[in-house]
């Protein structure tokens, strides 16, 4: 059974207690920040900083929340990273998280690009990088532990669980208040869906989510690679076709040009040529 | 024999360009400095690149503009040796050693890219057949092996290797068909990366059959490289090539060109997008300048009799579809690509001297083979004797 996260942003108080006991598990150091005007800090995740909560101000009628959200790798269903990888360093395991393999990776940053909610991070100050991102703690999972960030969240925003449960416990919350959520379970059935599942109390693109639709991100990538055998194919056969065509016909041309007709040798003496 | 004489003749008319090289040099010696620094200190240290934009200038410029200019190897080796229109036979090896020295530069630009350049080799052991970017290895690990093999015999007749030269001549036709797959493969699937990003790139360029106008725009603008190059090292190297050559390559574009636009404009029409050419601003604009300017424009040019008995035409008409290209590959991965929320990525300096280095290199090695290989004048393999007569 597959293991996954959700994550009620309406208990979520901002602490950022996920934040730091997620360095203190995979001892990420610190890094240099300044107040920039939030309590979102760093402002950005980085190869350091594998999940950040970001504080969002948002104005619903004449209500304005302000919304915490934490923020880490999705661990899709059908990842674009793990499709992206050249060497396969990236890989969706049966258990639910997306893993990568320091050993196979040569750096060459098309999970950064590939993924659609901005999480593979790259060491770019260092000779010897490598892509950084969260692993659902699966270190901690193989010791039968949850994630540091799930153990560490003091309001139970962060609830660790088989993804199926955890679906189902979602749209119990929803059904049971429906005047506290938007009705939308995000990661249910975006990009195919992800391990981690959110829910909140304002619609997710006025929290900084991409707008999603169902289908996988490789969808495209999928049917190109599949079409790559064929073609190999094709094309052999029909540059050969088309080479044998000209040969011969050129090889008529020569036999008119140079031989008179009467002078045509016999079919048995052709090999002689 | 007269095709050494020639060759002779031409190294004794011109005198060594020591004053080009030595500014290649001096750009490739900077460019040096920036990657030794670049393997010290991380590619941070040398690039405006981010999380937010992991692939820039070097992505877009160096392996999709790279690779799709030196598409005039296969499109050549096809014409030459599959279609047989031997007339085009006098410029096939300029256009294979043009490919040749791309893909060289493609390659040294990669090393500077790739965070770990030195497990290059991790693509032949580690597969991952679903990734895109898997494909593109393979493909410049084996054409470049493909394109070293087709450009060898220069070598073995410069060096007189008789041995090694007919067995190249043996594998000649099989070398080219591999090379004209390769090239099928390698041109589409740099379309396919991008398909791993389909809500990230502007709908005017994002499209499910990238990979099909990639290898198109490659054909067209492999042609249009050709005569570019050909028409530079005929005023720059005194090899002189007959109008008629050029006028024939010319004479293919409108119809390659056109091919392309029914394709691209077609494929807008279908997914009803076509008016996003005039409501989406700057990125309407940069796509009409590429249409317009870089595909319409050319057809037309090319269609004109006038046009074709003009070598400075020919070259003008060539140089729109070679910046056409440019302006598409840096639209579609570059421009029109969207960054990480909160992020921007504009090329730092560096990256520019990275890139300018790699193509001073690309320059330079072109202008030595054709001074000290018989690349422009050649004897006829065997079993290819000469439609059009030297007179």
């Amino acid at each position: 059974m597959a293991k996954g996260m959700l994550i009620d942003l309406t208990r979520c108080i901002g602490c950022r207690g996920c934040q730091a006991a997620c360095k203190q598990w995979n001892d990420l150091p610190a890094e240099p920040t300044s107040n920039w005007g939030s309590y979102e800090n760093p402002p950005r995740r980085s190869a350091n900083t594998w999940t950040t909560v970001t504080f969002n101000e948002v104005s619903e009628g004449d209500r304005l929340d302000w919304v915490f959200a934490k923020r880490q790798c999705m661990h899709c269903e059908d990842p674009a990273c793990a499709a992206a990888c050249i060497v396969g360093a990236l890989r969706k395991t049966p258990e639910g998280p997306v893993v990568y393999d320091d050993h196979k990776c040569i750096g060459c940053r098309y999970c950064t690009l590939a993924c659609p909610f901005g999480v593979p991070t790259f060491e770019w100050d260092t000779p010897v990088p490598y892509i950084r991102k969260c692993t659902m703690c699966v270190d901690r999972q193989a010791e039968g532990m949850e994630p540091a960030c799930a153990k560490a969240c003091p309001n139970e925003a962060l609830l660790f669980g088989e993804r199926e449960e955890l679906l189902q416990e979602a749209h119990a919350r929803l059904e049971a208040h429906p005047e506290k959520y938007v009705d939308h379970i995000y990661g249910e059935k975006e990009v195919g869906g992800t391990s981690n599942l959110y829910i909140a109390s304002v619609p997710f693109d006025k929290l900084g989510f991409p707008t999603l639709g169902p289908e996988a991100i490789p969808r495209y990538a999928n049917v190109a690679m599949a079409a790559v055998p064929p073609t190999i194919v094709v094309v052999s056969a029909a540059m050969a076709g088309i080479y044998w065509i000209t040969k011969r016909r050129e090889q008529m041309m020569s036999q008119k040009v140079s031989v008179p007709v009467e002078q045509w040798p016999k079919p048995d003496q052709d090999k002689e040529d | 024999m007269t095709a050494e004489t020639h060759v002779e003749l031409n190294r004794s008319k011109q005198p060594f360009p020591v004053v080009t090289t030595s500014i290649l040099g001096v750009l490739m010696a900077i460019g040096l400095v920036v990657a030794i620094i670049r393997f010290i200190n991380g590619i941070g240290a040398i690039s405006n690149l981010s999380d937010g934009r992991a692939w820039g200038l070097w992505i877009s410029f160096d392996l999709y503009c790279g690779v799709a200019l030196a598409a005039g190897g296969f499109t050549l080796a096809a014409t030459v040796y599959i279609l047989n229109l031997k007339k085009y036979y006098p410029i096939v090896r300029s256009a294979i050693l043009t490919a040749f020295l791309g893909y060289v530069m493609v390659i040294v630009a990669l090393m500077v890219d790739l965070g770990q350049p030195w497990r290059i080799w991790h693509i032949i052991i580690y597969w991952n057949p679903h990734s895109p970017l898997f494909e593109v290895g393979w493909c410049v690990l084996l054409y470049t092996t493909v394109l070293a093999l087709e450009f060898s015999p220069n070598v073995f007749e410069r060096f007189n290797m008789q041995t090694p030269l007919r067995l190249i001549r043996t594998i000649q036709i099989p070398l080219i068909i591999a090379g004209i797959v390769l090239s099928t493969l390698h041109q589409s699937s740099l379309g396919s990366t991008l398909l791993l990003m389909p809500d990230k790139i502007h709908a005017l360029w994002f499209t499910p059959i990238l990979p099909i106008l990639f290898l198109l725009s490659a054909i067209s603008v492999g042609l249009a490289m050709v005569i570019l190059e050909t028409s530079l090292a005929s005023k720059g190297l005194g090899h002189q090539v007959d109008l008629d050559i050029l006028a024939g390559l010319g004479k293919a574009l409108p119809y390659l060109l056109g091919l392309y636009l029914v394709v691209k404009l077609g494929d807008l029409l279908v997914a009803g997008e076509l008016d996003l050419m005039f409501s989406s601003g700057l990125y309407s604009l940069l796509f009409l300048v590429e249409i317009v300017g870089g595909v319409i424009l050319p057809l037309v040019l090319f269609a004109l009799p006038a046009v074709r008995l003009s070598r400075t035409a020919l070259l003008w008409s060539s140089l729109l579809v070679v910046l056409g290209l440019v302006l598409n590959r840096l639209n579609v991965s570059l421009i029109a690509l969207a960054p990480r929320p909160g992020t921007m990525y504009v090329p730092h300096v560096l990256e520019f001297a990275i890139s300018i280095a790699v193509v001073s290199a690309g320059i330079l090695a072109y202008i030595l083979a054709n001074r000290y290989l018989p690349i422009a004048e050649h004897e006829h393999p065997a079993g290819h004797r000469p439609v059009v007569e030297v007179g």
